[in-house]
């Protein structure tokens, strides 16, 4: 028997093909599309307390977003060949849309919506910058000086319709992520059509805490106060979606063991042996219930500003731990019992290769940098905002 | 010898039609075959499985199939009783060289040697971003490795666990069911290695073939069959313990 194998596999099962690379796949679109949710919503509903997280929303997006194809590209057998999919895409696979609706998310929908929005402060630095960064903001104006009252007014309302068709896109971008594996039918770890449904919901959990946690780590950074109207709005927003999110998690459970079909034997046993420290401990009790209970504690007792702060950091800072392990729990999980039902195999990550924890690593450091240079350059804080 | 020159071209034709036939009926040539007019599958009769691993080591032999990795493997059941969700299975390295004997048991047992079953609504085409995974119109789900972008979807949505990642060309790899040989009038080299004739290759559009004979007057069963693929890989007298 192989080494790590229990029970029976098939032959070709021992080795897992989707690796930790495409744990942050869905993880990163999440948070892109989390994050977008969130600014969508606050200028779609005219939330005036979300107002100091609208632009950080949408560039932390964007830097999440371009990131985000990385982990495919690192993980195909022939990456040089991934453009067939823009050129040739096989119009009956789930997986050959991911080009089409990355792009249409990327061009169409965040970039228009950052540009439209950032109009009149690229204008403005074109004209007040000197050197290269003039050229560069030059090039960002894509020729249109025209800041005119009325000309803002109809970026405004572009702005708007792009903020409306991008919140199906959002939905879109990350509820196709969960088709791609709720539609495998070989496999009853990922075969269900709740999948596209909770990846949504665990997409904007994600999101709204990592921009949380995104924007009190900056603020204290710039010295500045987090504007506590907008951190407790956001808390409020973390809160419900949560609960949402984990209904379903729950409804799906339920399904599963109430209805304990033939594989069910076989999802249960992994659930308490390989995956209860990723799923039981990580996901489920220090990833959903302890951030779930930290968030119902401010909702409900009046706590001071500092105190509801660190709830607030550490409820999100365990909701997007929590999150990575559901992704990891999908992903991993859905490939480490055969599907003869028979036995289990084990992942042995790998660390300096390719497809390692190394590479992974840098894959979620990454958006931080480029978030970082997107700050510089379009700096989201409301005191620098052209009218 | 006289000959005119009428005669002279008259024997010339000849021997161009004749020398071209022959050289056809001999090496099998592959203009000859006509894709419509084949249905490929194949029928196992689980009885005669031997577990002796001939069609394993013949296949990595024909196909260069690396080590570790199968196009076609042999399982070995035993089920204890009524315990027909809980057999006990092994196959070690595929059954490539055959299987060491079990202690005396009561337990039902039997060999299932597994392929691709190259379905007619394979989950693993339909999944393939690029359309390298593709049906031949004569039946057989073959891969094209100069155009597979090794993402592994394929290998996801197949629910018999028939396909690899290939180590080194790193492209989607299966069983081809011989193709090379089948379009030339042979039998897939499984097949032709199994000593007792448990697997024969089938062909669904042949009206003289045998398959038609062995669906009708045998219990056949397919693999999986609530996955819906319409597998074209047969199995008489499959115990219902075979996952």
């Amino acid at each position: 028997m192989a080494p790590g194998v229990q029970g029976f596999m098939y032959p070709n099962e021992v080795e897992l093909q989707w690796s930790v690379l495409i744990v942050l796949y869905p993880y990163i679109t999440g948070l892109v599309a989390g994050a977008f949710i969130l600014a969508s919503l606050s200028r779609i509903f005219n939330i005036a307390a979300v107002k100091p997280i609208y632009r950080l929303s949408l560039l932390t997006a964007l830097a999440f977003l371009l990131v985000a194809p990385l982990p495919l590209q690192l993980h195909l057998g022939h990456p040089e060949r991934s453009f067939e999919m823009y050129l040739t895409p096989h119009k009956t696979s789930a997986m050959a849309m991911f080009g089409f609706v990355y792009l249409w998310y990327l061009l169409v929908v965040l970039l228009t919506e950052i540009w439209l929005d950032y109009r009149g402060d690229i204008v403005r630095l074109a004209e007040s910058r000197r050197g290269p960064m003039k050229w560069i903001y030059a090039a960002l104006t894509l020729g249109s000086y025209n800041v005119s009252p009325e000309s803002r007014r109809i970026d405004d309302r572009v702005g708007w319709a792009v903020t409306l068709i991008g919140i199906p896109s959002a939905f879109l971008l990350h509820g196709y992520v969960g088709f791609i594996f709720g539609s495998v039918k070989a496999n009853p770890w990922w075969s269900t059509p709740l999948m596209p449904i909770v990846f949504l919901f665990s997409a904007m959990v994600s999101g709204i805490a990592a921009v949380l946690v995104i924007y009190q780590a900056i603020t204290r950074i710039r010295g500045r106060e987090a504007d506590m109207a907008c951190l407790d709005t956001v808390a409020k927003y973390l809160f419900y979606v949560f609960i949402v999110d984990f209904s379903l998690e729950m409804l799906d459970l339920v399904h599963r063991t109430y209805e304990s079909n033939e594989s069910f034997r076989a999802l249960d046993f992994m659930v308490h042996t390989r995956l209860f420290f990723s799923q039981i401990v990580l996901q489920i009790y220090l990833g959903t219930l302890l951030p779930i209970a930290l968030l119902a504690v401010t909702q409900v007792v009046k706590l001071r500003a500092p105190v509801r702060r660190v709830l607030y950091s550490t409820a999100a800072s365990l909701t997007l731990t929590g999150i990575l392990a559901m992704r990891w729990n999908v992903v991993i999980g859905g490939q480490l019992f055969s599907k003869s039902f028979l036995g289990y195999t084990t992942y042995k990550m790998e660390f300096a290769t390719r497809e390692g924890l190394l590479p992974a690593i840098a894959l979620m450091i990454l958006p931080f940098p480029i978030l970082w240079v997107l700050l510089k350059l379009l700096p989201p804080w409301e005191e620098q905002k052209a009218t | 010898m006289d000959m005119n020159r009428r005669e002279l071209l008259v024997g010339v034709g000849k021997f161009i039609i004749l020398s071209g036939s022959a050289r056809a009926a001999l090496n099998g040539d592959t203009e000859t075959y006509n894709m419509a007019e084949h249905w490929w599958g194949m029928t196992i009769d689980v009885s005669k499985c031997i577990g002796c691993g001939n069609c394993v080591r013949a296949c990595a032999a024909e196909n260069g199939v690396p080590k570790g990795y199968f196009r076609t493997w042999v399982e070995r059941y035993q089920v204890n009783g009524g315990d027909m969700e809980h057999p006990r299975v092994d196959s070690p390295d595929g059954g490539f060289n055959g299987f060491p004997p079990r202690g005396p048991s009561n337990a039902k047992s039997f060999f299932v040697p597994k392929l691709c079953n190259h379905c007619a609504d394979s989950p693993c085409v339909q999944s393939c971003p690029v359309g390298a995974t593709f049906d031949s119109p004569d039946g057989v789900v073959l891969v094209d490795e100069k155009y597979c972008v090794g993402c592994r979807y394929c290998i996801q949505a197949c629910p018999y666990g028939c396909r690899y990642l290939h180590p080194t060309k790193h492209t989607a790899d299966k069983c081809t069911l011989c193709y090379h040989r089948i379009t030339k009038g042979l039998t897939t080299a499984c097949c032709e290695a199994c000593p007792t004739g448990a697997r024969k290759l089938a062909d669904l559009k042949n009206p003289a073939d045998p398959v038609h004979e062995f669906l009708r007057d045998n219990n056949v069963q397919i693999l999986k069959p609530q996955m819906a693929t319409r597998a074209k890989v047969y199995y008489k007298d499959l115990d219902g313990a075979v996952r």
